[in-house]
């Protein structure tokens, strides 16, 4: 009976707490079986804890190498779309043109679109125009995908933006430009920020399009699912675990600046 | 030839239409240099604009706009030695109080401005505040600091948009008694926009009535408000109480006239309307000019002064004064207001009385005006 009561009075809590989990475990078990020391070729069963993977990251062929590949394409689709992107969200926002609307739902386009379709066009496209399939065409469809993203998230905060704000730069005898990086782009900064993250995140895991388009290039992602045939060294578990690692330490430290911010003004 | 208008704001000719809508028609104003100069109107009617015209926010359609000699008209307006209040302060929220107070100084290349800040933030009673962020602030203190960000600038003008539209009332008297002392001490011409005549009024030492886009009346406070040429001043300033009356004839200097079977007199000077005989004008009186007598003592009234019959409909007692409606036959709904000082106890709603006045207190409009205008924005304003 009072175990029911109790229960009842912690549904929320519990319901958290399991969705929590539900959404945490695949990283615990990644976790965990990096310090795995598998029999044979495949990391699946969990035989004896070992630091070896740790200590020698990069010590599986071509590993490394793919990674760097990944990062550099998603340090620039990450660039490339963020500069476009928050150009095209303050041109959709601020300025009335003719085709405003079209422009504003195509936007969306690439968002609805299944990928593999979008990466079977884009590899039509560019065997068309007669590209070499590598770097530059796997950064080129990134930046292309990323885009709508950024537009989304740059957008909202442009939209929430007093205009007045940057009427009272001009009137404070800022010019334009002055305007622009004074008051206009501080304020859409986390809109900016935001939406830069969410690129580097899609661009740096996105397997489907990269497949398509990359020829003999291979990224991270895809050299995880070309071991994942022939035997997946415990090395995946630890850039996978890092790369958690370092995305929860960027989280950390930027609520940790917030709070140090609130302090101080309180 | 050229004459010296050392700091005064001129606008000459000056208009701003968008599409087939006019905001302003074109329009003449002179502000004279050191003044507080309110424009006052319900919303809509063109002052914003004008404002916004002079800041260089809004590019005019036609005419052009003088700062002393000096042509503004083309230039924008980080180069126009004019800054602005918004009306909902646009304070920078990435930046704290002191750097939304530096910033006009910082654009303008000056290095050390310390010093100033902190002058400018003592002079609004916001030194402690410096490095809070405008969010930390009450809606008072933002205003306060609105006003030091753009007056740190010694700006020829400094152009205020319903400053005090945002703060409860109490905030706002205070407030407008401040601007007032900051105005005197610094000197420099405020441009003020409002919807509020009282404020306008406390303020302001000229005030422009604006109405549909178009200049209605200007001049003192006081000038205004006893001698209203328009309905939509008469009505819009504080009440009036407006007699539909004909000319019946003219005796020296005061023009008599006959409202339903009595005659009243008004100073023919007061008369904005045409004063031919036969002629319809309206005769104003302001609440407060007239006195109630019950219609027992009507032989107590002296002679020469203007007298309608009526009865009390209504009365409600505010304390200083009370204020009746009174039902007369030549006007059904005319206010009164009555000092508290002697009341007489047989004032009640039912009571016959006379309503009594000086005849120099007596205004004179033109009857071809709507008689109601400026009386419904201002409730409407009121409510909003």
């Amino acid at each position: 009976m009072t175990f029911i009561r109790r229960l009842k009075r912690h549904l929320v809590v519990i319901a958290g707490l399991l969705t929590l989990g539900y959404l945490l475990l695949p990283n615990v078990v990644v976790t965990v079986f990096s310090f795995n020391d598998p029999k044979g070729r495949f990391n699946y069963a969990w035989q004896k804890f070992s630091t070896d993977a740790w200590t020698d990251p990069c010590g599986v062929a071509d590993l490394c190498g793919s990674l760097g590949i990944s990062l550099q394409i998603a340090a620039w689709a990450t660039l490339g779309a963020t500069v476009l992107g928050t150009m095209i969200a303050f041109a959709l926002v601020r300025y009335r043109f003719r085709a405003r609307g079209a422009v504003n739902s195509l936007i969306f386009l690439p968002m609805a679109m299944p990928e593999v379709v979008m990466a079977a066009s884009l590899l039509t496209l560019f065997l068309n125009l007669g590209a070499q399939l590598g770097f530059w065409t796997i950064l080129i469809a990134h930046i292309m995908f990323c885009l709508s993203f950024v537009v989304v998230a740059v957008k909202a905060r442009v939209m929430s933006m007093d205009p007045r704000l940057e009427e009272a730069a001009r009137d404070l005898y800022a010019g334009p430009v002055q305007t622009f990086v004074r008051v206009t782009l501080p304020i859409a900064a986390p809109g900016i920020a935001a939406g830069a993250l969410l690129a580097f995140a899609l661009s740096f895991d996105d397997f489907i399009i990269t497949n398509f388009t990359a020829g003999s290039t291979v990224t991270f992602p895809m050299f995880v699912w070309g071991s994942a045939q022939r035997g997946t060294p415990v090395q995946i578990n630890v850039i996978g675990t890092a790369m958690f690692v370092v995305a929860v330490l960027f989280v950390l430290a930027g609520m940790a600046v917030g709070n140090r911010r609130r302090r101080q003004k309180a | 030839m050229t004459k010296d208008h050392g700091g005064d704001v001129r606008l000459s000719g000056i208009s701003k239409t968008y599409g087939s809508f006019t905001a302003v028609h074109p329009l003449d104003l002179t502000v004279p240099e050191g003044s507080f100069f309110a424009l006052l109107g319900a919303s809509g009617c063109g002052k914003t604009t004008t404002l916004r015209m002079i800041a260089g926010l809004e590019e005019p359609t036609s005419g052009t706009v003088h700062l002393g000699d000096q042509d503004v008209t083309a230039l924008p307006p980080y180069k126009r030695p004019v800054n602005t209040v918004f009306q909902s302060y646009a304070l920078f929220p990435h930046l704290d109080i002191f750097e939304n107070v530096a910033f006009g100084l910082r654009r303008r290349g000056i290095r050390s401005v310390k010093k100033q800040v902190e002058e400018m933030l003592e002079l609004v009673q916001l030194g402690e505040q410096a490095r809070k962020k405008p969010h930390q602030l009450s809606g008072g203190q933002q205003q306060r600091v609105a006003v030091a960000r753009a007056l740190i600038n010694q700006p020829r003008v400094l152009l205020l948009d319903e400053p005090l539209g945002a703060l409860d009332l109490k905030l706002r008297r205070q407030m407008q008694l401040e601007l007032k002392r900051i105005q005197t001490e610094v000197g420099i011409t405020f441009i003020h926009v409002t919807h509020d005549q009282e404020e306008a009024m406390t303020m302001a030492d000229t005030v422009a009535v604006m109405s549909a886009g178009r200049v209605e009346q200007l001049g003192s406070p006081t000038d205004l408000y006893e001698n209203p040429h328009t309905t939509f001043v008469a009505n819009f300033l504080g009440t009036s109480n407006l007699i539909e009356a004909e000319v019946d004839s003219t005796s020296g200097d005061d023009i008599v006239l006959t409202a339903g079977d009595g005659k009243l007199s008004l100073p023919g000077a007061r008369c904005s309307a045409p004063t031919a005989t036969g002629g319809r004008v309206l005769v104003g009186v302001r609440p407060e000019k007239i006195s109630l007598t019950h219609a027992d003592d009507a032989g107590d009234i002296p002679v020469g002064r203007n007298r309608i019959t009526g009865r009390i409909a209504a009365s409600s007692f505010i304390g200083v004064s009370t204020q009746y409606v009174v039902d007369a036959s030549v006007c059904p709904e005319f206010e009164v207001y009555v000092q508290n000082i002697d009341r007489d106890p047989r004032l009640v709603p039912g009571a016959e009385v006379v309503l009594h006045w000086s005849p120099a207190h007596t205004f004179g409009l033109d009857a071809a005006q709507d008689i109601d205008a400026g009386v419904e924005t201002v409730e409407e304003e009121q409510v909003a």
